[in-house]
């Protein structure tokens, strides 16, 4: 009962600076800059046609969603071996080179890229093959971008997790391949779910890496637009407004999406049974 | 022992630039809105020094951006450098400074040519005062391209395919599609201006790229045939890779200038005078434009750069490149009203008609 | 046994492959900070003036000072309110959860740019004016929800009983989180807190909109692409920070086989 108490000064804090800023966002959304309500700012947000009278945002939202499930998709790959593999390393070790898969985040993602960009650059002088301004470019950097977001939430799960179900499980006769599946993989959701959760919303919003790497050749992304709606001259906070509401609505519902999951796991229940 | 370690290391790392901060808090402080990397480093300390104030640096990439900032109602911004048609716009807006003309003597450094151009978007020179220069052109890789680049149409040839670099905004790209169709660059007639998206568009297929500052790496390590590049920016990548040259074709370009302007609620406006003075100090502006590598509105500052300077075509373009060239003006006037769907009359500015054009190529 | 031979190799390829495309990049720019132009890619000579014009320039050593200084201070304030509150939030029923946790994702969901400008609005408007406070502030909001999110799956897969036993055998309520539940998820307060500190490193959008005249070190380095970045500042962000990392964490290996090194001589003394 008591620990409750120690969410209070965050809940302040997310009043403060979470909440009331929203406010901000949801009174441009629908009132724009001139105060009388409006229902035009979330039509055009969501309608607006390009010249060949396609509708070129919802184009931008499924792009920027396709874009986002690639990445996710690519990162939990890469990462849940890595993250297993790291699990099952001696306690030192493990923690020494998960620092250095860590590590890389440190230096400024905007340095990266440019040096990404640059081996793309002498590969392609060097042999001739094109990366660089193609969609694999913006997948191999976005990948670069947030793959240790996916491992770090799964390594701690990982990490975590009792051996001896594992060693449980061998006794009983399950080979490793169903030792895993049956036992470590629905162990492992809660790390899943967070690190699904912490490369999904970035990439769907990202626009930097795309434009340094695509070169623009492949429809905007959803980060992109409302980058142009904010930055405009002048700017356009109503429609900006409008698509953050509704780019906040599509991440929320897939967030909740991932809850169901995330609760449908043996892990909750089994913790109840235990 | 293993926090005492890293704690030493951190302190370590941390305590220079505690000590560097702190030094320099109490003294006048002048805060300059500027493009990163604008100025000479040595000179700036070198007017810390001699006045006993500090300069705080905020780098921005873009005008609308400095704009936004500019804006702010608690800006704090004592000296900016934005571009002409900025400077136009900040005018009509009010946000301005007229600057007292008697604390910078060294205008008269600055040659009558700039003087004139300034009459476009300042007339009088009451607010600003020049401070670097250049043309819009091709930069291009003469081991790609054999033939002379002359016209604005080489962007538009099949033979370079997935080669072109175009630049991503919205004043630079139509001043590239309405030069080569024989429009003024500033027009705000819509038909001119629907002729030079849809020649835009049927560009795309062509470019391989529509990036900004990043586009004169790709010529430097020689993946691209040719890149629309501000001619300051054709000089860095000229110095890395011998085999490039810059060209404005023969029907005409953009002219732009960086100048240095007061806000209206700058808190240290006699201070910012005094370093606008010294910015346009012969030697000192010569000691600048050499780090920068932009051109220099000012006359003896050339001179004093020698004839490398004063001979490359690039740097110090000849008058028949200069007379091709134009500058833009900012589009803000209404040129007509449309009723949107709520059947509420919008006005449309010019502005708002590049940008449309623009984002219908970028297929937003 | 050949198995068990293969898979430590395969092992070994695959995270080292992992590593190299990490690291391949920065490796690059350390090596290109000592080449003589700002183009990574073509190698003009060795020089050192990089380094020599990074410690002269005093607008970027200000914005590395502002950088380290931000991210230090707004990931140490996160961890600690982001942890508390995960503990307080955890403990609640399930409906006021769902809706505390929902409204926390609000930062990370939100693009950056809508997070930097409705800011920037609420400061306006309350009337906060220094610079450097704003950014500290928005830092401190965008990191929370990382901690948050870090030290969740900690607390879920956390049991209840060790809490409870702790306060049957007499301790109080906060002895009981101190020694026993902090222990438990100190992983992920760990790893919210590293979240959380490179998150800040590297914000772009947020600082550009509510920092006013103080510039952080990525506003510097975006605005200095128009003429190149000074490669020497990736090193100098870089390497202190991996070489305290690896003899800290080295320190542990070798602290480890000495152990076990000793375990063994007193079994086999036995």
């Amino acid at each position: 009962m008591k620990r409750r108490l120690f969410s209070y000064p965050y809940i302040v804090w997310m009043a403060i600076f979470i909440l009331a800023p929203m406010l901000f966002i949801v009174y441009y959304a629908f009132w724009g800059g001139d105060g009388s309500f409006s229902l035009s700012y979330l039509r055009d947000a969501l309608f607006a046609r390009d010249i060949e009278g396609n509708l070129a945002n919802l184009r931008s939202f499924g792009h920027s969603g396709i874009v986002a499930i690639e990445t996710t998709g690519i990162c939990l790959l890469l990462g849940y071996p890595i993250a297993y593999l790291l699990s099952r390393m001696k306690r030192s070790m493990a923690a020494f080179v998960s620092t250095l898969f860590v590590v890389p985040m440190w230096m400024n993602f905007l340095l990266r890229t440019y040096a990404l960009r640059s081996i793309f650059l002498s590969l392609e002088s060097a042999t001739g093959i094109q990366i660089l301004d193609t969609q694999a470019a913006v997948l191999i950097g976005m990948v670069y971008d947030f793959l240790p977001f996916m491992i770090l939430p799964l390594y701690t799960i990982l990490q975590k997790m009792d051996k001896s179900y594992m060693e449980a499980a061998q006794d009983l006769g399950a080979n490793p391949a169903q030792t895993f599946t049956k036992v470590v993989l629905p162990l492992s959701v809660p790390g899943i779910v967070s690190g699904i959760t912490m490369v999904f919303v970035p990439s769907v919003t990202a626009f930097a890496v795309s434009q340094l790497l695509g070169g623009r050749k492949t429809p905007p992304l959803i980060g992109d637009l409302i980058h142009r709606r904010f930055m405009s001259d002048p700017p356009m906070y109503g429609v900006g407004s409008a698509l953050s509401l509704i780019l906040m609505v599509f991440v929320l519902a897939s967030m909740v999406l991932m809850r169901v999951f995330d609760k449908d796991s043996p892990n909750e229940k089994g913790g109840k049974l235990w | 022992m293993k926090k005492l370690l890293a704690l030493t290391l951190a302190a370590l790392l941390v305590l220079p630039m505690i000590l560097g901060a702190a030094a320099c808090a109490s003294r006048p402080t002048l805060n300059i809105l500027i493009w990163g990397d604008y100025i000479d480093p040595a000179l700036r300390t070198r007017f810390e020094r001699a006045n006993g104030v500090r300069i705080n640096e905020v780098t921005m990439e873009s005008n609308e951006l400095m704009l936004a900032k500019l804006r702010e109602d608690d800006s704090d911004i004592d000296l900016c450098f934005p571009s002409d048609y900025a400077i136009e716009k900040l005018l009509a807006e009010g946000l301005l400074a007229p600057l007292n003309k008697e604390n910078i003597p060294n205008r008269a450094n600055i040659g009558d040519t700039f003087w004139a151009l300034t009459e476009s978007f300042d007339p009088g020179a009451v607010y600003s005062v020049p401070y670097m220069w250049g043309t819009l052109g091709i930069l291009y890789d003469t081991t790609k391209v054999t033939e002379p680049v002359e016209s604005w149409s080489i962007l538009w040839d099949e033979q370079y395919s997935g080669q072109i670099l175009m630049y991503d905004s919205e004043r630079d790209s139509m001043c590239v599609a309405l030069s080569l169709l024989g429009y003024d660059i500033n027009t705000t007639d819509e038909t001119e201006i629907n002729a030079a998206r849809d020649a835009l568009i049927a560009q795309r297929p062509l470019v391989r790229r529509y990036g900004t500052d990043e586009l004169k790496t790709d010529l430097v390590n020689g993946v691209a045939a040719m890149a629309v590049v501000y001619s300051g920016d054709a000089m860095l990548a000229m110095a890395e890779n011998e085999n490039l040259d810059y060209a404005v074709p023969l029907e005409g370009s953009n002219l732009w200038i960086d100048n240095m302007i007061i806000p209206k609620n700058a808190k240290n406006k006699e201070l910012a005078e005094q370093f606008i003075n010294f910015l346009c100090d012969a030697e000192v502006g010569a000691q600048n434009a050499e780090y920068i590598g932009y051109s220099t509105p000012l006359a003896p500052s050339l001179e004093l750069l020698g004839s490398d300077y004063i001979d490359d075509e690039v740097f110090n373009p000849p008058a028949e490149i200069m007379d091709r060239c134009k500058g833009y003006h900012n589009l803000d006037e209404v040129v007509k009203i449309i009723e949107d769907k709520n059947g509420k009359e919008v006005p449309i500015t010019g502005n708002d008609l590049y940008r449309q054009a623009w984002e219908a190529v970028l297929q937003f | 046994m050949v198995k068990r031979r293969i898979f430590p190799v395969l092992r070994g390829l695959f995270l080292g492959a992992m590593l190299l495309f990490l690291y391949a990049p920065i490796l690059m720019l350390i090596v290109y900070s000592f080449n003589d132009s700002k183009n990574l890619g073509t190698w003009q000579g060795f020089t050192l003036r990089w380094y020599a014009d990074l410690f002269l320039d005093r607008t970027i050593l200000r914005s590395l000072w502002v950088t380290v200084s931000i991210a230090g201070l707004s990931s140490v304030t996160a961890t600690v309110l982001g942890t508390a509150g995960a503990i307080g939030i955890h403990s609640m029923r399930k409906r006021a959860r769902g809706a505390i946790e929902g409204v926390s994702q609000l930062p990370m969901i939100n693009p950056d740019l809508v997070t930097g400008i409705s800011l920037m609005l609420l400061f306006v408007a309350v009337g906060l004016k220094d610079g450097y406070v704003r950014m500290l502030l928005a830092h401190i909001t965008f990191n929370l929800p990382y901690v948050i999110f870090s030290v969740m799956p900690r607390l879920r897969r956390s049991s209840n009983l060790l809490y409870e036993a702790a306060l049957d055998l007499g301790c109080t309520p906060a002895q009981a989180l101190w020694r026993v539940i902090i222990p438990d998820i100190w992983p992920g307060i760990l790893s919210g807190f590293i979240l959380a500190f490179t998150l800040s490193l590297d914000d772009f959008v947020i600082s550009l909109f509510v920092g006013k005249s103080v510039n952080n070190l990525s506003m510097y380095i975006f605005s200095s692409a128009k003429r190149g970045v000074n490669p020497a500042i990736s090193t100098l962000l870089f390497v202190p920070v991996v070489t305290l990392l690896l003899i800290v964490n080295l320190r542990a290996i070798r602290k480890e086989r000495e152990e076990e090194a000793q375990s063994r001589k007193v079994r086999r003394k036995r």
